[in-house]
């Protein structure tokens, strides 16, 4: 048997050794993290307008070139001297809509058509679940749209992360023919809304919330941006 | 034996080789007569939860595997200086040390695996099967057929998640690691997909008739468990 004086001290050395390697190896890792995160959010704002590469160089050149970062606010004016990118999401989506700050992107492709880029953040079911959706230059046809979550149910909720789901949004509609706004519903196929197949894509089964909560994401972080759309529309 | 080399060779206790019989067993074992999961019963829980589809499953086999024989390798190495009253909680905190390193490394080399796996990385802390080795096995033997006790029931665990999570992905989504093999003319002669195949229960039904087959088959394994 071992004396408590050992047992203490045996307990603090452990924790102290592990903890010390614990900061090392964090902090020594920090920056290849932080880079790879960066590029992981670059990544993932060129799926929303189908453009699909592994290749770090190819990602950012194109994302260089091609995207201009953007921020306005509710009333639909630049903000100026923001940048887009070092905008927290997450706090954005708890203010009230017209305290927020919302980043865009726009995509300039070869044909020279402008494609607008929205970042979404929601709720699935286990944890955050967040996106970016593409619209094209008519303001209301969707282009691409690309979906990630923290911890959704493998082969259940976190479908959503899979190209089936995303490819889904393609040339759906976010408008009604007398313009008011509908969004695209995430729903399951028997289900009944007053809208046609054009603002609606088939759900995952098993991912009801998870679902739910990409709808709710859809509808909430897409209508802020019409004020600004229609102004572009008006010139 | 010629009597020069016995007496060079006059060790206390005689080390076995590093492929000896016995350690070859402690490698192989927990794959069949003593697997985790269908005989010792320790790690069920992520058996249900991360078999609905073939990668992540094999991704998690080989995560589990490596913390297995490395926790089991430095718990064996420092077994004698661990105070009895504490040997559980400096157990769990070498487990929650390696897992660590796992997931930061995984963050910094391959970014893209971590964020497939960022939650059942994490969740290889709570497997039973790397407590239940390190309590029944490293705090008792030394530490070369403990790394490799650490593997074997890695294995053996890897194996039943694999087995499982075909069935799963094959009925449950008609895919093999995300590739498409029930054909789309099955689904038009009106083939579904089985719904159940995705929910926790359909992994405790597999892996109910596996431990069926496998006591038919095994015999020694009747009434052991």
């Amino acid at each position: 048997m071992h004396s408590n004086l050992y047992t203490f001290l045996y307990a603090a050395a452990i924790s102290l050794i592990t903890a010390v390697v614990l900061a090392f190896a964090a902090e020594g890792l920090k920056p290849r993290q932080i880079a790879n995160i960066e590029l992981d959010n670059k990544t993932s704002i060129l799926r929303a307008v189908l453009y699909d590469s592994e290749d770090r160089n190819e990602i950012l050149s194109a994302y260089g070139s091609r995207i201009q970062e953007l921020v306005i606010d509710a009333a639909g004016n630049e903000v100026p001297n923001v940048s887009a990118t070092a905008i927290n999401m997450r706090k954005e989506v708890a203010k009230p809509v017209e305290q927020r700050q919302l980043p865009l992107y726009i995509y300039t492709g070869i044909d020279e058509k402008p494609l607008y880029i929205i970042p979404l953040y929601g709720k699935g079911l286990w944890g955050p679940i967040w996106g970016y959706i593409s619209l094209e230059n008519d303001f209301n046809t969707v282009y691409g749209a690309y979906f990630s979550h923290k911890s959704e149910t493998p082969g259940l909720g976190a479908e959503i992360s899979e190209q089936p789901f995303q490819d889904q949004f393609r040339g759906k509609k976010i408008m009604a023919s007398d313009q008011s706004f509908i969004s695209v519903n995430v729903v399951k196929k028997s289900a009944k809304t007053p809208f046609g197949e054009e603002h609606r894509v088939d759900g995952i089964s098993g991912g009801t919330i998870t679902s739910d909560g990409t709808d709710a994401m859809l509808e909430k972080g897409i209508e802020p941006y019409l004020v600004y759309f229609n102004k572009l529309k008006a010139l | 034996m010629s009597a020069e080399t016995t007496l060079q060779e006059t060790p206390v206790k005689k080390r076995d080789g590093l492929f000896s019989k016995k350690n070859r067993k402690t490698l192989t074992d927990p794959l069949d007569d003593n697997n985790p999961i269908t005989v010792q019963v320790l790690g069920v829980c992520s058996a249900l939860a991360v078999t609905t589809q073939v990668k992540p499953a094999i991704i998690m086999a080989i995560g589990l595997t490596l913390v297995a024989a490395f926790a089991n390798l430095i718990i064996a190495l420092i077994k004698d200086s661990i105070p009895g009253r504490i040997r559980m909680i400096v157990q769990l905190i070498i487990v929650a040390f390696l897992v660590t390193i796992v997931d930061q490394v995984l963050k910094s080399f391959m970014f893209d695996v971590s964020k497939k796996l960022s939650v059942f990385v994490g969740l290889i802390i709570t497997n039973c099967i790397v407590m239940g080795r390190l309590e029944a096995f490293a705090m008792a033997q030394r530490p070369w057929p403990s790394f490799l006790d650490g593997i074997g029931n890695g294995l053996g665990y890897g194996l039943i998640l694999i087995i499982v999570s075909v069935f799963r992905e094959l009925f449950g989504s008609g895919t093999l690691l995300g590739y498409v093999i029930v054909p789309g003319w099955a689904y038009t002669h009106g083939y579904v997909n089985n719904g159940l195949m995705m929910l926790p229960p359909a992994a405790l039904f597999i892996i109910g008739v596996f431990i069926w087959w496998q006591r038919y088959r095994n015999k020694k394994l009747i009434n052991v468990s």
